[in-house]
């Protein structure tokens, strides 16, 4: 009970409303958009996007969320802004046309101008609140607004124009963007940051080692949680997307459902049924030792469940992936057509790693993928340093493991030792480690393949032969034998001497066995024998005993008859 | 036509041109109220019958502001003679006015 005041207590409470921007990841890091019914800064340098920024505004604004929006423009003429907007797919015309959108554009010919005493800048207020109230606007965009400084020459009275003019903004309600040039250590040359304290968002656009990022950061949000870190961003074909980097926390979901690798032999090495979903694999391995064709047979196997697959090809272009493939029997085409695998080809030189990041992350959105390959990430290292790129990684990590979706990174060691570390450092971050790695013995080159980690999960301790041939990919168990691993045609030998070893046993015991009959044989017949003399010495015996009591018989009657013949003599 | 008003600071440039002149203003704030007392003195003292002035309140024909490409008030603009100039401000600086407007020596 005296819990209950507390609580209407917190539901009272009002948060700042906000205007969503609707531009893709920005929304995430200001916790809703922008400060509804006040006016925000947007500053940066030449050409780091604030133009773009402030029309995606609104558009989006007008196509999205159904607010009108009047974009002020100081700096370019209304058509150069409709022609400049159009490669993003941006109908201005149309949009004016629908009265969602009124363009104006404020032109000051200094040298047309006198100046001759007091003056206000009420043109702009009527000309702004007149365009508002014609369509009902929502959002505003004053696109620079700077210019009146070097278009006139009374600084106090701007100055106090500007001030009178973000209050009435506020007043009027509608969410305003304000661009403004980056100034020598200020956030705009004319110190507009004065003027909007609400919401500061800082572009940038860093160069490097010749390779261009764009960058996002929000200085000051008044009444609002935001991120604080620099946000890379994009500029591309459907306008700007902005990546929220690093999820602070590791409380993502866990799956315990299993993902076949499509290597069977490989799944048994894996406590039989392969990859947790929503795992990392990386597989490493020297130049040569068939990352690719892992990575190609369980993009295969994915796509043959009937999952989506994202390929990231670095280093090879798409076609040359899906020729190599069909040579170990995996045709990759048939899952294009389908529409469940999808290549994506560049250079890592292409742009930066955030820019990679970020494409990455806008593709993984837009195809929703159960299965992500990156091959290799090796060639990362090319634009950015080890931590740089470990650093991506992790929120690339973070990112597909928040969404379920199963990764697997191939790399390129450099030596043939077993490294503790893989050159990216990311052997520590990933849940499955499998490591290929050549085995050079008697004059031939052969596969062997590890498995270094794999978390929570039983695991082969044991090497395998990793055979690629026509029909694919298998793990074969490799030959321990006196001289250590054998392998290739090593193993084989073992394998046919082994066979000859058994024809030579088994003969062996075949004559063995006669032996033993023969030895039988001779004693069964001694037997016999003896069997036959016992018989012929008990006839003899019988025979004498017969004799005896016959002549016993006889003796016993001729003596009855001589008795008799006696007693009748008398 | 074209009787010179040969009032003493203007010279003969004026000759058979006439002045057409508009100034926009805010309603009655205290620089538009200046302004139009300031521009009316000037006309009348230098350009006499050779001019128009058309004062135009912005705030009750607001897509003019957009359209004449208004953004400080108030303005006067010279459309006539070429080239146009445009003036803004309460016009109180006198020598400024007339020497842009060609009327000084």
């Amino acid at each position: 009970m005296s819990s209950e005041p507390r609580h209407n207590l917190n539901r009272t409470v009002k948060l700042l409303p906000k205007s969503p921007t609707g531009i893709l990841g920005l929304d995430k890091i200001t916790d809703g958009g922008l400060p509804l019914g006040r006016p925000t800064l947007i500053c940066g340098g030449a050409g780091c996007g604030k133009t773009l920024f402030a029309m995606e505004f609104i558009v989006r604004g007008a196509l999205e969320f159904n607010e009108p929006g009047v974009f002020m423009a100081f700096e370019e003429k209304a058509e150069e802004l409709t022609v400049n907007v159009a490669s993003l797919g941006f109908d201005l015309e149309q949009l004016q046309a629908d009265k969602m959108i009124k363009l104006d554009h404020v032109y000051i010919e200094r040298s047309e101008i006198e100046e001759t005493g007091e003056y206000d800048l009420d043109g702009i207020f009527i000309r702004l609140g007149h365009a508002i109230d014609s369509i009902g606007a929502k959002r505003v965009v004053l696109d620079t607004i700077e210019n009146l400084f070097a278009s006139l020459s009374n600084q106090a009275i701007i100055r106090a124009e500007l001030r009178r003019l973000f209050q009435w903004l506020k007043d009027k309600n509608v969410t305003t963007i304000i661009t403004g040039e980056k100034g020598d250590g200020t956030f705009t040359r004319h110190g507009l940051e004065e003027y909007v304290s609400d919401c500061v968002i800082l572009l940038d656009h860093r160069v490097a080692n010749q390779i261009s990022t764009r960058l996002l950061r929000i200085v000051k949000y008044r009444g609002s949680y935001h991120g604080t870190n620099e946000y890379p961003f994009l500029i591309d074909k459907d306008g700007i997307s902005v990546l929220p980097v690093t999820a602070l926390t590791l409380d993502h979901e866990v799956s315990t459902v299993r993902v076949s690798s499509g290597i069977p032999s490989l799944d048994r090495m894996l406590g039989g049924q392969g990859f947790f979903k929503g795992s990392s694999v990386l597989v490493s391995g020297t130049a040569g030792t068939g990352k690719t064709s892992i990575a190609g047979y369980f993009a295969n196997e994915t796509c043959n469940r009937g999952g989506r697959c994202i390929y990231f090809a670095f280093e090879e272009s798409p076609k040359q992936i899906i020729r190599n493939m069909l040579s170990i029997g995996v045709t990759l085409q048939q899952h294009i057509d389908s529409g469940l695998l999808k290549f994506h080809a560049s250079r890592p030189t292409l742009n930066g790693l955030e820019m990679h990041l970020v494409s990455i992350h806008k593709l993984v959105e837009e195809f929703k993928p159960q299965t992500v390959i990156l091959d290799p990430i090796t060639n990362l290292i090319t634009v950015g340093s080890v931590s740089e790129v470990k650093t991506m990684l992790i929120r690339l990590i973070d990112f597909l493991q928040s969404e379920q979706i199963t990764v697997m990174f191939t790399a390129l060691t450099l030596n043939n030792i077993v490294n503790e570390q893989t050159d990216e450092g990311v052997s520590s971050l990933v849940d499955a480690w499998l490591l290929v790695r050549d085995i050079e013995f008697n004059g031939e080159r052969n596969r062997g393949m590890y498995v270094m980690k794999s978390r929570g999960m039983k695991h082969s301790n044991q090497v395998r032969e990793f055979v690629i041939s026509d029909e694919g990919l298998n793990l074969v168990d490799v030959y321990l034998g006196p001289e250590g691993v054998l392998t290739g045609s090593a193993r084989e030998a073992q394998r046919l001497q082994e066979v000859t070893s058994d024809v030579l046993k088994d003969h062996a015991i075949t004559r063995k066995d006669m032996e033993i009959n023969r030895k039988r044989k001779v004693l069964e017949s001694k037997i016999a024998s003896l069997k036959e003399e016992f018989d012929s010495v008990q006839d003899e015996l019988n025979k004498s005993y017969i004799e005896d009591q016959l002549r016993k018989s006889v003796v016993d009657q001729n003596r009855e008859q001589l008795t008799r013949n006696r007693h009748s003599g008398e | 036509m074209n009787e010179l008003p040969n009032t003493s600071g203007a010279k003969t440039a004026i000759e058979s041109e006439r002045f057409v002149l508009r100034l926009f203003v805010t309603g009655a704030s205290s620089n538009s109220v200046r302004a139009i007392s300031n521009i009316k003195e000037i006309c009348e003292k230098y350009l006499t019958d050779n001019y128009s002035l058309e004062i135009i309140d912005v705030y009750q024909q607001k897509d003019i502001a957009e359209k004449e490409q208004i953004i400080a008030l108030p303005l006067l603009i010279k459309n006539f003679p070429l080239p146009e100039r445009r003036f803004m401000g309460d016009m109180s600086d006198t020598d400024r006015v007339l020497k842009e407007l060609g009327l000084s020596s």
